[in-house]
């Protein structure tokens, strides 16, 4: 649903506005390696495809039809650069021709279904493909996956910018439980259609798909027999470098932890609530660590409690990449020494 | 013959408002909107004389009442959001015709509704009174980026072409008897998805090669014609300032 | 005597994918002549023609050989601007070429990105739409205009650049009779050298008096149109055939004009 003007506030609607304009800025550049080569008329000719497609009816079964938002799809066609750029152009034109989601919300709209459906989109679908074998078939599970997850985030980050400057007091975590509920829902329809038009394209002209540009086909061998045999490549894709994605992933991650942490709720949690309730909660003890400075969520020090709270979630997600990092590290080192020792595996015939 | 995406959108009339270059108008009307965005919902005077600038402003472009209220419509989804808040909405409870509501959730939907309504209407003015090249010209004068300005550009340009073809592959497909509905149909919805993006990345492919032809190195050249005077921007100005103004006192007198 | 205006020698190509398309071309078109380019489906032409203004060819840093002259200069990369601004190719499709808002914002992209701007610029613009009697269009969207006009625009937005050579493919497919006539007798009167992709043998006859004739990449027949036509053995050889009941040698060609 488009954002009307009133949702939010004005300063809310102008930090939006400014998130949007940084988001679009930095787009333009990323993707201008694409857009360049192939100019703006490939990203122009997309967004109009994506508009046009906005309004098909899909039917996803039992009767009912549903319609793509097409964040996920976008990316994974023309990556997430470009992506953004034709769905921050999609959500213009249908603001600023159609009416359809606020002037003043053009920010917000942006936010929400162009960077963070595309961005969110992206980083599933890619990661995804990471850890699932470099086939082309792996594409089109790995977006409907990135599809899926892509449309509740956004819901979310819609209770929180709701949270920060929604224009009627109503329960927020209320809130977040029916947006995230029911864009579940549609996050499957997305899903659906999704991975349904991908693997038209993948059939047809898989060199067109961003995601797919290093996949090789399933090879299909027939012998002298005419017996089919179905070989999959199992070289590995060159690795790419990964400190580009990874940096978006921490950076959503520091938001997360940082900003959207400050609505979390006060009251106690589900556990706490119950023992206090029957009368168990007497018997926790005090943790270990319970004199550290970052103990219950928050940095010793630091007077004000959402500062303190927003501090002490950035901290720990920096600590636990740190952590998860290092890890990693170590076991690729253990990995590579082992394989050292393998004995070349032998070729097939 | 299909048409382009302002098509129908544009109407094609001459007044005042048309003659504004589309910078002032997108300047003026945001600002507008800014200023209802920021008044309290419980002032309801404020909103009647904005109620009133905006169909002042309608009369002035001389747009006709059933298209500004047929356009409307893409209000619907956020008015049904709207009526539902004073039933989900907590807070100390009202009786309005013997139905229980929250009282901050009938406010609330008022705001939604009121603040909704007068955004949707001045888009509606913008969009009806430029076309959609001058649209693209206005935002160029705003120093939106050009690159940005030409995907906007080529978007408006092909988005009755690929609908166009949609549409083609959508009369061939219930041609062969296709009448929608069931799961095992999905695959022809989105096998004729699959191909359109195909065709329209060919298409962009043979765009840009007909650029290339024409001598494009990466700059798209500036379409703006002139710049608006200050007279233009003077009555832009006008109507942010009576919106201030109506904002201001909203705020310190109240409802 | 004056350079030709196009000179390919031994020109050959090959697609990234390893198809070959062109497998030796060489001919010379003299500056002035109007010439049809005939062949089968998947002779080559466009891609022949694509090299003319430097799209592919090594110059574009594809993968190919021979040589490309335009008016006596060899394509280089750092002219490529100045080949484009010589050689017109207008593409199969109008939709393709009109992507800007209006008509005169299309006619006026080649120019304007050849440097020029203003009154100039408006002039320019003016000229190219006159040649091709679209005047009185210059604020209309294309997608409001009619195929047929929509080609003249296409052939007007190259115009506008005062190239030495223009260069259609297909110009008169999808047609109407009387757009197809409107079409011919805009390009008879162009003061241009001419080269023509085209079915439409008898819209070859009417303007071209020398035809080349392409199949498998392959230059296979060089001269006069009225004879190439009327060889029954050759037209059948490489799949082309005479419209019902059109005999070339029956009706007066361009040299009648």
């Amino acid at each position: 649903m488009h954002v009307p003007d009133g949702f939010l506030n004005a300063p809310t609607s102008l930090a939006t506005g400014a998130i949007a304009a940084g988001v679009v800025g930095i787009s333009l550049q990323r993707a201008s390696r694409e857009v360049r080569e192939s100019g703006p008329a490939l990203a122009g000719l997309t967004a109009a495809f994506v508009f046009a497609v906005q309004m098909v009816n899909f039917p996803v079964g039992a009767g009912t039809s549903g319609h793509l938002l097409g964040g996920a799809l976008a990316a994974a066609l023309v990556g997430p650069w470009t992506g953004l750029l034709v769905m921050s152009v999609v959500l213009l034109v249908q603001g600023l021709l159609f009416a359809d989601g606020g002037l003043t919300a053009l920010g917000t709209n942006i936010t929400l279904m162009g960077a963070v459906t595309v961005l969110v989109g992206f980083l599933v679908t890619r990661g995804l493909l990471r850890a699932m074998p470099k086939r082309l078939g792996s594409v089109v599970p790995a977006a409907a996956v990135g599809a899926l997850v892509s449309v509740p985030i956004a819901a979310l980050a819609f209770t929180g910018l709701y949270a920060a400057g929604g224009a009627v007091d109503l329960s927020i975590g209320r809130l977040a439980a029916a947006m995230v509920g029911w864009h579940v829902l549609i996050g499957i329809g997305e899903a659906v259609i999704t991975a349904a038009v991908l693997s038209a394209v993948v059939a047809t002209r898989p060199d067109l798909v961003y995601v797919a540009r290093h996949l090789q086909a399933d090879l299909v061998l027939v012998d002298d027999q005419g017996r089919t045999t179905t070989v999959s490549p199992d070289r590995p894709v060159a690795a790419k470098p990964a400190g580009r994605s990874l940096g978006a992933g921490v950076a959503i991650t520091l938001l997360i932890a940082g900003v959207v942490s400050l609505f979390a709720s006060a009251n106690p949690d589900g556990l706490e609530f119950v023992g206090a309730k029957l009368g168990f909660g007497e018997a926790a003890k005090e943790s270990a660590v319970a004199g550290s400075p970052l103990a219950d969520y928050g940095v010793s020090g630091i007077g004000n409690g959402h500062v303190s709270g927003a501090l002490a979630g950035i901290i720990g997600v920096l600590v636990t990449i740190g952590v998860g990092l290092l890890v990693a590290k170590l076991a690729s080192l253990r990995r590579r020494a082992e394989s050292a020792s393998e004995p070349e595996p032998a070729s097939r015939a | 013959m299909t048409g382009g995406a302002g098509d129908g959108l544009y109407v094609a009339v001459d007044s005042p408002v048309h003659r504004l270059p589309a910078q002032v108008k997108l300047v003026a009307l945001v600002g507008f909107v800014i200023c209802v965005v920021s008044t309290p919902a419980h002032a309801f005077w404020a909103f009647g004389v904005y109620a009133g600038i905006v169909v002042a402003l309608v009369m002035t472009a001389k747009l006709p009442a059933a298209t500004v209220l047929r356009r409307m419509t893409v209000e619907t989804p956020f008015v049904v959001f709207a009526l539902l808040l004073p039933f989900v909405a907590a807070g100390p409870q009202v009786d309005v015709l013997g139905v229980s509501l929250s009282e901050s959730g009938v406010l609330g939907a008022w705001n939604v509704l009121v603040k909704g309504t007068l955004g949707v209407v001045a888009a509606i003015v913008l969009s009806a009174s430029t076309s959609p090249r001058d649209l693209l010209t206005g935002l160029e004068r705003l120093r939106l980026p050009r690159t940005l300005v030409a995907i906007l550009s080529f978007m408006i340009r092909y988005v009755s072409v690929v609908s166009g073809d949609l549409q083609r592959m959508r009369v061939a497909r219930e041609s062969r008897g296709y009448d929608g509905g069931s799961l095992g149909h999905l695959r022809a919805v989105a096998a004729g998805a699959g191909a359109l993006f195909v065709r329209s990345y060919e298409r962009g492919e043979r765009v840009h090669l007909a650029m290339l032809a024409r001598g494009y190195t990466g700059m798209m050249p500036s379409m703006a014609r002139r710049q608006a005077t200050a007279a233009e921007w003077r009555r832009g100005a006008g109507l942010v300032v009576v919106a201030l103004l109506v904002a201001v006192a909203a705020r310190v007198v109240g409802g | 005597m004056s350079k030709p205006a196009i000179e390919i020698e031994r020109l050959a190509f090959a697609y990234p994918d390893g198809r070959q398309a062109l497998f030796g071309v060489s001919f010379r078109i003299e500056r002035g002549e109007r010439v049809a380019l005939l062949g089968p489906n998947g002779a080559g032409k466009t891609t022949l023609v694509l090299h003319l203004n430097g799209i592919l060819g090594s110059v574009a840093g594809g993968a190919g050989t021979g040589r490309v002259r335009i008016s006596g200069s060899d394509l280089h990369r750092e002219h490529l601007a100045e080949v484009r601004r010589k050689v017109g190719l207008v593409f199969q499709d109008p939709d393709d070429q009109l992507f800007m808002p209006t008509v005169r914002d299309d006619v006026a992209f080649g120019p304007a990105n050849l440097g020029l701007s203003g009154a100039e610029l408006d002039e320019r613009v003016h000229e190219a739409l006159v040649a091709v009697g679209m005047q009185d269009h210059a604020d209309i969207e294309p997608h409001h205009l009619s195929f047929g006009q929509r080609r003249r625009v296409a052939v007007a937005t190259v115009l506008a650049m005062r190239p030495d050579v223009l260069v259609l493919d297909e110009p008169s497919s999808n047609l109407d009779p009387a757009s197809r006539r409107e079409l011919a007798d805009i390009l008879t009167g162009l003061d241009v050298t001419l080269l023509m992709i085209t079915h439409d043998l008898p819209y070859a006859l009417q303007l071209c008096e020398r035809s080349l004739l392409m199949d498998g990449g392959r230059i296979v027949a060089d001269g006069n149109t009225r004879d190439l036509l009327a060889d029954a053995d050759l037209m059948s050889a490489h799949r082309l055939e005479l419209p019902y009941a059109f005999n070339p040698l029956s009706v007066p060609g361009p040299e009648h004009a």
